[in-house]
């Protein structure tokens, strides 16, 4: 076993020099030893890019740009949502329904004028991340998936970047720095993504605002080290939290010599479709709800009508507390990947499964289909789409 | 600065505060197991338990015996560890020592660290 790597050296050459203006404004960073001007002017010269502008994205670019990372990239294609405010405090309520990366940039420019903000408003994928992160001294990822996150890390060992990672859910958080020329890459730490609706995303099993504030806190910290060569980076080191303990403890993350990417003998040397490797849906699911799928409309005319069905919502109960379609029993999905939900389906009935937003009704359906529930069917758009279509006036989550 | 030596000692210690407040009384091969967040609902909301086994394999064993449906989490349909799943003992990820032939010592510290995506 190597000892993990203590020093290396700043990423970025300093700048030239810093304008008046600007060591007024660092002088809390000029003053301490190990940042000092050397630090700044480093900082000033650097180019970080977040990819994304959500939960991790929020705080990240905010503080980035406070501390005076010289240019600021930022890659979303997505809008703001109501639902983004409770921890995407980059955004503001007046930018509900603007596009996030402009609404990045403009809380960036008014925390600190000197940054130059770049945009990249599209969607990362194989065909444009070699060009968008050779732009770019280190990568710090703010994204909500696997096949992004998996996309990210492949892309950055293939440039030798270093990669400030970081993953929430619910109260746990996870940190790193990914990079292979000095340590382990993300596949050395999770070779493989967990099977399609195995691990519940943010958006279904929901996250504690203030703990992207807590992740995202590291992330910079972490960017900063690096950018400056202070101190010992998380590289071969795995950071992780739990907001309800309040324990911040550090595992050993091995580079491994049979990893896919960064090994020794690497079987993926370019970028490959990463839609694919993650998947969303399962394909037993897709195959499920292929001719059984039905929309909001043809569900309200099945209850207008008094058909025989009986409604399976598969959501958690707390989701269920928020909102619900009239009738519908709840049986969360675990119940039927683990339990004997089974059995508790009605044999007279036609079976209608539904969850937010039909990925997890999806896989439950695969399911149910399988234990002989033939005519079993799912709604494609969830309890989101009924609440668009049938009963506007209840929330959506 | 030091890195290897002082770690450890850090970490035991830290260990052996964290088994100090469960319930049970030591017996022969009791090893403390941290469950995350998201594999709670097998484990009543608990975010440490105790149960006793030598080696990873027993302690899964005794694990799901105490709380069935875990095992599937951590292991997949043929026995093997899941990939997105990181299993420590104390400091040591199990696939780069003996895996689930790993000795879990009396008053060793397993984690579950599952692979979590979100932002």
């Amino acid at each position: 076993m190597s000892a993990a790597p203590v020093k290396l050296p700043p990423l970025v050459e300093p700048a030239s020099e810093l304008t008046v203006d600007e060591v007024r404004r660092y002088s809390r960073h000029l003053i301490i030893p190990d940042v000092a001007m050397d630090g700044q002017k480093r900082l000033k010269n650097a180019r970080v890019l977040c990819v994304g502008a959500g939960g991790l994205g929020s705080p990240a670019l905010m503080y980035l740009a406070a501390a005076g990372v010289g240019t600021l990239g930022v890659i979303e294609f997505d809008t703001v949502d109501e639902s983004n405010l409770q921890r995407q405090i980059i955004h503001g309520q007046s930018d509900i329904g603007r596009s996030k990366a402009q609404s990045a940039r403009d809380s960036v420019r008014e925390i600190n004028p000197y940054v130059n903000v770049v945009l990249h408003e599209e969607r990362l994928d194989s065909e444009n991340v070699m060009e968008i992160f050779s732009q770019y001294d280190l990568i710090v990822d703010g994204t909500d998936n696997f096949a992004t996150r998996y996309l990210v890390n492949d892309a950055c060992v293939l440039l030798n970047k270093p990669y400030v990672w970081g993953s929430i859910y619910r109260f746990d958080g996870q940190a790193a720095v990914f990079w292979s020329e000095h340590g382990p890459c993300y596949r050395c730490l999770y070779p493989e993504p967990p099977p399609p609706g195995m691990v519940p995303s943010c958006a279904e099993g929901g996250v504690l605002g203030v703990l992207c504030g807590s992740i995202g806190a590291i992330q910079v910290t972490e960017a900063i080290k690096l950018l400056t060569g202070i101190g010992e980076p998380l590289v071969g080191r795995l950071m992780i939290y739990d907001a309800l303990e309040m324990t911040y403890r550090t595992v050993k993350v091995r580079k491994d010599p049979e990893c896919a990417v960064c090994g020794k003998n690497p079987t993926v040397t370019e970028l490959i479709d990463y839609e694919a490797f993650c998947g969303a849906v399962s394909e037993e699911a897709i195959e499920a709800a292929r001719d059984s799928t039905i929309t909001p409309a043809t569900l309200k005319q099945w209850i207008d009508a008094g058909e025989n069905i009986q409604i399976i919502d598969v959501r958690e109960p707390a989701e269920y507390q928020i909102v619900s379609i009239p009738g519908a029993t709840l049986i969360p999905k675990n119940e039927f990947i683990m339990g004997d939900a089974l059995s508790k389906l009605p044999q007279d009935k036609r079976v209608v499964l539904h969850c937010k937003s039909g990925v997890r009704s999806a896989e439950v359906l695969a399911l149910v289909k399988a234990a002989g529930f033939s005519d079993a069917v799912h709604v494609g758009s969830g309890i989101v789409g009924w609440v668009n279509q049938i009963e506007p006036h209840k929330p959506i989550y | 600065m030091p890195t290897g030596p002082a770690d450890q000692s850090e970490q035991s210690e830290q260990s052996e505060i964290r088994t100090g407040p469960t319930q049970k009384e030591p017996a022969a091969m009791a090893v403390t197991v941290r469950i995350p967040t998201i594999l709670r609902t097998y484990t009543g909301g608990a975010a440490e338990v105790a149960v006793e086994g030598a080696n990873l394999a027993a302690v899964i064993d005794a694990l799901e015996a105490a709380y069935p449906g875990i095992r599937a989490r951590v292991l997949d349909e043929s026995g093997r560890l899941r990939r997105f799943v990181n299993v420590y003992v104390n400091d040591d990820d199990v696939r780069f020592t003996e895996g689930l032939a790993t000795e879990t010592k009396d008053g060793a510290t397993l984690s579950i660290i599952p692979a979590v995506a979100g932002g």
